[in-house]
């Protein structure tokens, strides 16, 4: 019985030691299965139609050009690889603009019908209308028949996901947006988090110490959010008085709250590995006449650089995947950032903010889980290269 | 064979060099220690004069510009608790696991790699996840179970790591003096290993419930709620929670500038919280550090 | 000439009272053992003499040690330069994670020297003095860590008599070497002692007996009986240094 019962335990302590394994797994799956089915979407929003004249040579557009036809970036369907004809846009709404109210029928059932004779009539057509409206013996050239394609979400460089009649999803202005404000956080905080690192483990007293370390951990501690708001209210007036720009919130202000948040992470890391250096390797060093300084940095930092480096990584993975902190100070604006000082967004904070309203199932919500895909694969990449680096330790 | 005096010129530059560096660093050190200083002293100078006994024990009215936050308290206190009642027991079990049990080095490496790679996953991925798992597909709803199990999973890997530390801070002499009279494993585990490294373990559990209450990316869509009338009267309601809160009216509420001062009130109970945590896990690591030492 | 001149020293770890007022004159070109029991104080008394106890925080020195007629324990003295001058080998052979050249030339390279042709000079000399030129001059920039034990202790010594010490500390330098490698040692001391002052602390016997001018025994922190080391040997003063010698206990 006893025997049984110890058996039991065992088997319980095993099932909860997977949990963790078993969560990477199922987040693996559950992120995938949603964001692979962005590739199965239309390019045109659900539901709609996009046609053109039987006699357009035009075959496809793309969501970018979708756009650009429908905000009369573009006019000419030369521009399109199409004839040199003007470009005539339809949505439904124009229909009155062709057609009386009684010629479309007290309950539009004569829509269809006249959309068709529309398209049909207008060489330089094109028509987004619902697909309950598409005729049944409808003339008109469909062009909406795609799928959204990986290169246009991994090479896009635009993002506008709730674009009429194609919505955008462009992974590079976000992608470069998170990179800019992690990079300009480590940039900003490694100097900062060595030195501290350096002070703690080699030159501060034990008293000194005793002082230091809980500090840095209540940094730890602080709440994203409470270091949003702190960057919302003091640290964006501060850069946009300072700096004088039309606004605070930029990719630098997201950088100066990412590094303060990032300092007890390398801070600790850092201190661990140069703890690790033998007492005998300092004493060789002191023996032969190096001051502390010399010590510090020609044995203890040599021998603990592995460390230091994974101090710097985990920093990174912690600057690229902070959500709250970033959106509430960067500004949001969803273009490639050509200068540190202008409001830029991040992969975390477009999810945080825009799932909300994207409708469960569609493309939009699959492409916020697509994102969510690619910053847990950076993430990962980046716990992986901890794990090799440190494992790969001396010479 | 005379280079002493070669080497005689150095000295000073040297130690000039190291006094400087040495300054540079503690200097930044001090830097650090303001900056954090800087922050609490914001908050707390602010957020202050908001805070009240009506603060705390009403519900915010009048389009969060006034009132108090006592649903997102609540709310708060409810993803706590639910969030600790499956990640301790859970976290503390796969420690002891990975520490006691598991003899297979490959596997405890994968455990360990695996639970190190959750740790790393950003917290608004656990909101996604959590979303898809517990909201849509098993059919929750944005609720407090949703919540509380996406916050759970978040908090593992420090639990996981604080009680495998604190049960490896036992010296094996223990185990063998309690195995040598005859106890099984499970008896020894139960009566000698985890009353030792009991302190440790309860310091990883308070820890992770200060992370637990601040956190915002994993609730955001899976319990959070921006206003509620009633508080949630069943595990598979929403609730308002404190960082949700304070997201909103500090960032789209319906009159951002008159709902700063609840922001800064808001902003205040959480750093109480985070102190009070990290005052409560220092205490009872160096009360038990003493009593250690004294046997 | 006296060069190490320690007066009335008596050492505490926090309450612990490791050394016990102890007196002892060591003259220059000799070579002189510490032996005594595990815990005795011989390591701790060594120390003193390059500060590096300096390093353990909790510690308390009373007394004077003086070398070339210096006390090295002012407020002024600068312990780098000391240092410089009193040279260590440790216990267990602790190379830098770096190429052998490195080793050898960091000493000269942290005390300023840039001189690239002076250091290489000084790298094969220091080298070929410990009898090692010939085992590593064809992987100088491999890492030192490729050594074997009694080679990477030679080469800690070269490192150390790169910075031309004049007196030479070395704490057991031989324990945690093969009976071969030891043999190396011993008589490169032998030849190292005409040009500097050897202290030298040993947990064994023969190689105090075989290496030294004077020994010192210590037990529980005093320093029983100090003397030539043939006289130790022979015929010592003390029932207790016997007792030791002969094996009784220790």
């Amino acid at each position: 019985m006893r025997k049984f019962i110890e058996k039991l335990v065992e088997g319980g302590l095993l099932i909860s030691g997977s949990v963790s394994s078993f969560t990477i797994l199922l987040i693996i799956v559950f992120l995938f299965k949603e964001a692979t089915g962005l590739f199965n979407s239309p390019e045109v929003e659900e539901g709609y139609v996009l046609a053109v004249n039987p006699e357009n040579p035009v075959e496809h557009l793309s969501p970018e050009q979708i756009m650009d036809v429908f905000d009369a970036n573009i006019t000419n369907w030369a521009d399109l690889n199409g004839k040199n004809q003007d470009i005539l846009v339809f949505r439904l709404s124009d229909l009155t603009n062709y057609y009386t109210e009684e010629e479309l029928g007290d309950e539009f059932q004569y829509v269809p019908e006249k959309i068709n004779e529309l398209i049909h009539k207008e060489p330089g057509i094109i028509a987004f209308f619902p697909e309950q409206y598409q005729a049944e013996n409808f003339q008109g050239k469909i062009i909406s028949g795609a799928t959204i394609k990986p290169s246009e979400f991994f090479g896009g460089t635009k993002w506008y996901p709730t674009s009429t009649p194609a919505p955008i999803f462009g992974l590079i202005p976000l992608l470069l947006g998170t990179l800019l404000v992690s990079i300009g956080a480590i940039v900003l905080s490694l100097p900062f988090g060595i030195a501290v690192a350096i002070y703690l483990a080699e030159i501060a007293n034990t008293r000194t110490r005793n002082f230091l370390k809980p500090v840095i951990e209540l940094l730890a501690g602080i709440p994203s959010v409470v270091y949003g708001f702190f960057g919302l209210v003091v640290i964006v007036p501060l850069i946009q008085k300072t700096l004088n720009l039309p606004v605070g919130e930029t990719a630098f202000a997201g950088s100066v709250v990412l590094a303060i948040m990032a300092l007890p992470t390398i801070i600790t890391v850092a201190e661990d590995a140069m703890r690790t250096t033998p007492r005998a390797m300092k004493e060789a060093s002191l023996a032969l006449g190096a001051t502390q300084w010399q010590t510090i940095y020609k044995v203890i930092i040599p021998y603990s650089i592995s460390g230091i480096t994974s101090a710097v990584v985990l920093g990174i993975g912690r600057a690229i995947g902070e959500t709250m902190a970033v959106l509430m100070v960067t500004g949001n604006a969803a273009v490639i950032p050509t200068s540190f000082f202008e409001p830029v967004r991040t992969i975390p904070a477009t999810i945080a903010a825009e799932l909300g309203e994207a409708p469960a199932g569609g493309a939009h919500y699959q492409a916020l889980f697509l994102l969510g895909a690619v910053l847990f694969l950076i993430t990962l990449s980046l716990s992986i290269a901890v794990e090799y680096i440190s494992s790969k330790r001396k010479i | 064979m005379a280079p002493i005096q070669h080497l005689g010129n150095i000295d000073k530059r040297k130690r000039a060099s190291q006094k400087i560096a040495f300054g540079f660093f503690s200097f930044l050190s001090y830097l650090v220690v303001a900056i954090l200083f800087v922050i609490l002293g914001f908050i707390i100078l602010k957020g202050a004069s908001v805070i009240s006994w009506d603060f705390l024990t009403q519900a915010p009215s009048e389009g969060m510009t006034s009132g108090g936050i006592f649903p997102a308290i609540v709310g708060t206190l409810y993803l706590v608790i639910g969030s600790s009642l499956i990640s301790f027991p859970i976290g503390i079990m796969s420690g002891i696991y990975m520490n006691e049990y598991a003899t297979n080095g490959k596997l405890i490496r994968f455990i360990r790699i695996m639970t190190n790679n959750l740790s790393g996953v950003p917290s608004v991925v656990f909101g996604l996840f959590g979303m898809s798992l517990f909201v849509s597909t098993l059919g929750w709803g944005d609720s407090i179970i949703a919540g509380s199990f996406t916050l759970a999973l978040m908090s593992l890997p420090l639990i996981i790591r604080t009680t495998e530390e604190a049960l490896k801070s036992i010296d094996d002499s223990f185990r063998h003096g309690s195995l040598a009279l005859g106890a099984t494993k499970l008896q020894t585990i139960r009566r000698v290993v985890l009353p030792m490294a009991f302190p440790n373990i309860i310091t990883g559990l308070i820890l992770s419930i200060g992370r637990v209450s601040g956190e915002t990316a994993p609730i955001l869509f899976t319990v959070a709620a921006y206003f509620l009338p009633q508080l949630p009267k069943s595990i598979f309601d929403q609730c308002m929670a404190l960082p949700y809160h304070l997201y909103v009216i500090s960032t789209s509420g319906t009159d951002i500038e008159a709902s700063r001062g609840m922001a800064y009130g808001t902003a205040l109970v959480l750093i109480v919280i985070v102190l009070l945590v990290n005052l409560l896990a220092n205490a009872l690591r160096s009360y038990f550090a003493k009593k250690v030492k004294m046997n | 000439m006296i060069k190490i001149d320690a007066k009335n020293v008596d050492f505490y770890y926090g309450d612990f009272h490791a050394l016990k007022n102890i007196s002892m004159e060591i003259e220059p070109n000799t070579s002189t053992a510490f032996i005594g029991p595990s815990g005795c104080g011989k390591s701790t008394f060594l120390r003193l003499f390059n500060r590096m106890n300096d390093l353990i925080p909790g510690t308390r020195m009373q007394g004077q040690i003086l070398i070339d007629g210096r006390d090295i324990y002012t407020k002024s003295e600068k312990v780098d330069r000391l240092r410089k001058n009193v040279g260590m080998v440790f216990q267990k052979p602790n190379p830098f994670p770096k190429t052998i050249y490195e080793n050898v030339a960091y000493g000269l390279r942290v005390n300023g020297i840039k001189d690239e042709n002076y250091i290489e000079e000084t790298v094969v000399k220091t080298l070929k003095q410990v009898v090692l030129w010939e085992e590593v001059k064809d992987k100088l920039k491999e890492s030192a860590f490729a050594l074997s034990g009694g080679q990477q202790q030679r080469l800690c010594i070269a490192r150390a008599l790169a910075i031309s010490p004049s007196i030479l500390l070395m704490d057991e330098p031989t324990s945690a070497l093969d009976p071969i490698s030891t043999s190396k040692i011993e008589d490169l001391i032998h030849e190292l002692k005409n040009d500097y002052t050897i202290v030298i602390v040993t947990h064994n016997m023969q190689q105090a007996a075989r290496v030294s001018d004077k020994t010192g025994y210590f037990y529980l922190g005093e320093l029983i009986e100090y003397d030539n080391t043939r006289k130790i040997f022979t015929n010592p003063e003390k029932e207790s240094t016997q007792n030791y010698i002969t094996g009784r206990f220790g």
